[in-house]
């Protein structure tokens, strides 16, 4: 029986796909207007914000138990739209720059934040596989948008390749679980689980479940294809599956784990710190090493799968908030890092590297002042918001009795401070003698201004976030 | 939240800030002026603590607590006692002054220097007012960010090493003390009828009774932070290479104030949370200290660059102030006090002294000078002055805090030996070595290369840089002579702490073990 309230609960959904059809239908009609395309994505997705934000303080569940709306999916429901409003904004300059500006892009976007909405608010496995396939087959192909570039062609198909072997597993797990529970509902499985948590074949279920997340999230060690995939990809995509992606699979995530499951003090949530540290550890030592930016904030990405880890592993609630608070941060910070990229890479894909930011706060002040601000927060300084995600998961992590992890959490990211601060110091400490790169366009700025503004208000005021998904504080 | 005074002390300087991001870099005046007019405002706001401080009262005053961030039990958390109002008070007084010595030796980009400096005020005074360890963890790490800034941007030679190195080591350290801090919240927690907390004055209580080995731990994360920011010997590398490079009014500023925020944090967090880990500590901290008193003295005789010499120098001053703090007597910590005041009085003012003659030469080398108290004699007083200031001559503020901590450290009961004041008294003499032997190779001899330094012609101090170093004279002599109006008003907050070690060491205050705490549940 579908009621009123199913309807109104899916809200969100809805309103993106009236949105996306309404592209397809009005690029079909009129071919060639991109521009269009744009605006329409930017309205529909700043309605379904709204939407969702109307459904902030509702909870329920809707389509016979295969959605559950809630504070936590409405509120992510928010955080991807305005994952894809940036993308959106800085895609226009970006891909005009380089005479790939086509309406395709809004579409794929919009039917990947489909998928991703679906995972937030997943309440049934099968939902949960949908949302990530549908995610999946959109980042392939934004991947490669460019099609004639051999560099984003090895991208999509190395993401590709490794994805659908991901979904496998994923797919696998769902099935094993489905055969020891006998449901793929999560409110069945969540009712079932004390009875069947150290069942072999639930335990090995759930073994291909983090394997297949795990991909999707690049930790250790599945995320042997993210610094390929990033550094190919077209950099507003890279920002956007960086960002957006990794949110939705960590929702997902954090949904099974420590809704579903209550893995707190288990073997799986062991499995979990040991893979959160281990991402840790290997994403900010081989940062590092790395010259070009986008490969850089490749691993640094691993490294944030590992901080994000550390709160699953906790698996208490103050592990979920921590996760999401942490999202928050993680997706303003790095989107505007990517706006920069995006803005400063020339046509050739050249002015990625590390060495072509030298002196750039000389001739861009404020560019780099908010590079820097974004610098600074990955690295968790406050009062920026990367410090207070830590910190929450950081505390989720010592309260769950999982201080060495906390432990390796804080030293790894002096490592990470590194890294960091080497853009810091290009940007800053060095001359320029290279050319001179016009000022971003309206479009990048507004994009930068969100970001930057966000960077600080979640780093100041987090409570005021905080209290969006977690209604009860 | 501005209504109260503390609070606009210490965010008075952010809306300096603000005014200078409508500013251009070439508009030289107007950002001096501001960044000037901003500082001495912020000084006059802590000049009316000063004057509303209670001095009888121990307790915390001019507390504002505001909910933060609920769910963490986080809350803007601020007050002071009269330790952190002394060196909030040096804070407000160090910033202008050291803007008015540099006026002219910054020219490059010349607005965002002075945002930066405004920035570190914010941290500084943050950092002494926070009574939530939470919120002091947000000053003491937002302060890397300026000072890494005003080294990498505005430093000398190997200005980025300086910088890396100085944020990579710091930072390192204060980490560890985040997990200290977030698991000292969940002992906190773990009490009966207690909850996550960062609040220091409920800490305050749940510290002591924690079991010697967790005290131990949490301790030690602390310690490091702090160790490093003193600098500690064998932690201190990275002082000389950011004192070096640092521009005048960034060593000025590291050396008067940042290098107080480690002491500061033992008095404040490591001795009253940890006492019985502080005690366990103590003989090997004070080990360190001595060794620091006696190595930073003995590098600094060999140095061939001024500030080099001045930055060794603070490994030693700050050696004398960890003893008097690990003395753990009235007089010891009393000293250590007075004793942060007066190197941030005095190095402050070396600096500024070595940066005034380097802005017209361009050396800092000892072997490039001679002679020159013919050619800039009021220069040579000023420098022979705050010399006498720093090696401790009676009468000057130097001899006050030495004194005291000696003199702490020697009835020490809790020490326990007399070597510790033996070896460190030699620090006094070597200070006094290092300090004339450079006075005498720069200052004396005959006149190199009939008056030009360097290949440069050198002036005498102007008006300006006169009008700079009368504040500071005033009151190195004020403390040396009148050293009871500051000693007044610290008396309670060196007491309090002193009392509360001397009941654990005599084992009035319930020990550990018998303590509830003691089984912190391992595992779930």
């Amino acid at each position: 029986m579908l009621t009123y309230t199913d309807f109104l609960l899916a809200m969100p959904l809805f309103s993106l796909t009236v949105t996306v059809l309404l592209i397809i239908a009005t690029e079909a009609a009129r071919v060639g207007r991109a521009r269009f395309s744009q605006f329409l994505a930017i309205t529909g997705l700043l309605v379904t914000s709204l939407l969702a934000g109307l459904n902030l303080r509702e909870s329920g569940v809707a389509f016979q138990g295969m959605i559950a709306t809630d504070a936590a999916s409405s509120y992510l429901t928010i955080l991807l739209s305005l994952a894809g409003i940036v993308t959106a904004l800085v895609a226009r300059p970006y891909f005009e720059h380089r005479d790939a500006h086509r309406g395709e892009f809004y579409i794929l976007l919009l039917f990947a934040i489909i998928g991703m909405v679906l995972m937030a608010s997943a309440n049934d496995l099968i939902t949960l596989f949908l949302g990530i396939e549908l995610m999946s087959f959109c980042l392939y192909v934004l991947a490669g948008f460019e099609r004639t570039k051999d560099k984003q062609n090895e991208s999509a198909l190395k993401y590709f390749l490794l994805g659908a072997f991901a979904s496998a597993f994923l797919l696998y797990g769902i099935a094993l679980i489905y055969g020891s529970v006998g449901s793929t509902n999560l409110d069945a499985i969540a009712r079932a689980y004390a009875g069947i948590s150290n069942q072999p074949l639930f335990l090995l279920g759930t073994a291909m479940l983090i394997v297949g997340l795990g991909f999707k999230v690049a930790a250790v060690p599945f995320h042997m294809w993210a610094p390929d995939v990033y550094e190919g990809a077209p950099t507003v995509v890279t920002g956007f599956m960086a960002t957006a992606g990794k949110s939705a699979a960590f929702a997902a995530l954090a949904i099974v784990m420590i809704r579903t499951f209550d893995i707190g003090g288990s073997t799986t949530a062991d499995v979990l710190a040991l893979l959160a540290a281990a991402s840790m550890v290997l994403g900010n030592v081989v940062a590092i090493a790395q010259t070009n930016l986008k490969r850089m904030l490749a691993y640094s990405s691993v490294a944030h799968a590992g901080y994000l880890l550390a709160g699953v592993a906790a698996g208490t609630a103050e592990g979920f908030a921590g996760v999401f608070l942490y999202l928050t941060a993680y997706t303003v910070t790095t989107l505007g890092a990517f706006a920069v990229i995006g803005w400063h890479e020339r046509t050739n894909d050249e002015g990625t590297s590390l060495d072509d930011y030298v002196g750039l706060s000389q001739h861009q002040p404020v560019i780099a002042a908010v590079m820097a601000l974004y610098m600074f927060s990955l690295t968790g300084i406050p009062p920026f918001a990367g410090f207070i995600g830590k910190y929450y998961v950081f505390m989720a992590a010592v309260r769950a009795d999982l201080t060495w992890l906390a432990i390796v959490g804080v030293l790894t990211s002096a490592v990470s401070a590194f890294y960091y601060l080497r853009v810091i110091v290009m940007m800053y400490f060095r001359e320029r003698d290279g050319e001179h790169i016009p000022l971003p366009r309206i479009p990048v700025m507004i994009a930068l201004g969100i970001t930057a503004a966000l960077v600080i208000v979640v780093g100041v005021l987090p409570s005021t976030v905080l209290q969006l998904f977690m209604p009860a504080m | 939240m501005f209504s109260s005074l503390l609070s606009l002390t210490i965010f008075l300087p952010l809306a300096g800030i603000v005014l200078l991001l409508f500013m251009k870099n070439d508009h030289l005046r107007a950002a001096r002026m501001t960044g000037l007019v901003v500082s001495l405002a912020t000084f006059a706001v802590s000049l009316a603590l000063w004057t509303g401080f209670d001095v009888e009262n121990p307790a915390f005053q001019f507390v504002e607590k505001v909910a933060w961030i609920p769910s963490l039990n986080v809350s803007y958390h601020v007050g002071i006692d009269g330790m952190a109002l002394v060196l909030i008070v040096l804070t407000t007084f160090l910033t202008p002054v050291a803007l008015i010595g540099t006026w002219k030796s910054i020219r490059h980009r010349l607005r965002d220097y002075t945002m930066m400096v405004l920035a570190l005020e914010v941290g500084m005074v943050g950092v002494f007012a926070a009574l939530d360890t939470f919120l002091f963890y947000v000053f003491w790490e937002a302060m890397l960010i300026p000072m890494v800034f005003i080294i990498g941007l505005w430093g000398g030679q190997d200005r980025v090493y300086a910088a890396v190195k100085f944020f990579l080591y710091t930072l390192l350290g204060s980490l560890l003390m985040l997990v200290a801090i977030l698991a000292l919240g969940f002992y906190a927690s773990q009490q009966p009828g207690g909850q996550f907390t960062t609040d220091l004055t409920v800490l305050l209580n749940v510290g002591p009774r924690l079991s010697a080995g967790v005290q131990m731990w949490l301790f030690l994360a602390f310690a490091l932070s702090f160790a490093i920011k003193v600098p500690l010997f064998p932690l201190h590398t990275w002082l000389p290479d950011a004192h070096v490079q640092a521009p005048t009014a960034g060593s000025i500023l590291l050396a008067g104030v940042l290098l107080k925020m480690g002491t500061y944090g033992f008095i404040r967090f490591c001795l009253p949370l940890f006492p019985n880990a502080s005690l366990e500590a103590m003989p090997y901290v004070a080990v360190l200290a001595v060794i620091g008193i006696v190595y930073g003295a003995l590098v600094a005789m060999v140095q061939t660059d001024i500030k080099k010499l001045v930055a060794y120098s603070s490994v030693s001053h700050l050696g004398f102030v960890m003893l008097g703090i690990f003395s753990m007597t009235e007089e010891g910590m009393q000293g250590a006090i007075i004793q942060m005041v007066n190197h941030g009085l005095s190095t402050g003012a070396l600096f500024m002294l070595v940066g005034f003659v380097y802005d017209r030469t361009h050396s800092r080398m000892i072997a490039d000078y001679g002679g020159l108290a013919k050619v800039m004699p009021v220069y040579a007083v000023a420098m022979m002055f705050m010399t006498l200031s720093s090696i401790g001559l009676p009468g000057l503020n130097g001899f006050v805090g030495e004194f005291l901590i000696l003199l702490g450290a020697f009835r020490s009961v809790a020490l326990g030996s007399v070597a510790y004041t033996v070896v460190a008294a030699t620090g006094v003499i070597l200070s006094a070595v290092y300090m004339l032997w450079m006075y005498q190779r720069v200052f004396l001899g005959p006149v190199r290369e009939g008056g030009k330094y360097h290949g440069e012609f050198v002036f005498d101090l102007d008006k300006r840089e006169i009008g700079s170093l009368i504040p500071l004279v005033v009151f190195v002599v004020w403390i040396g002579v009148f050293p009871g109006t500051f000693l007044r008003i610290s008396a309670p907050a060196a007491k309090k702490v002193v009392t509360m070690i001397d009941q654990v060491r005599r084992g009035d205050l319930p020990r550990v073990a018998s303590a509830g705490t003691s089984q912190v549940p391992v595992g779930r």
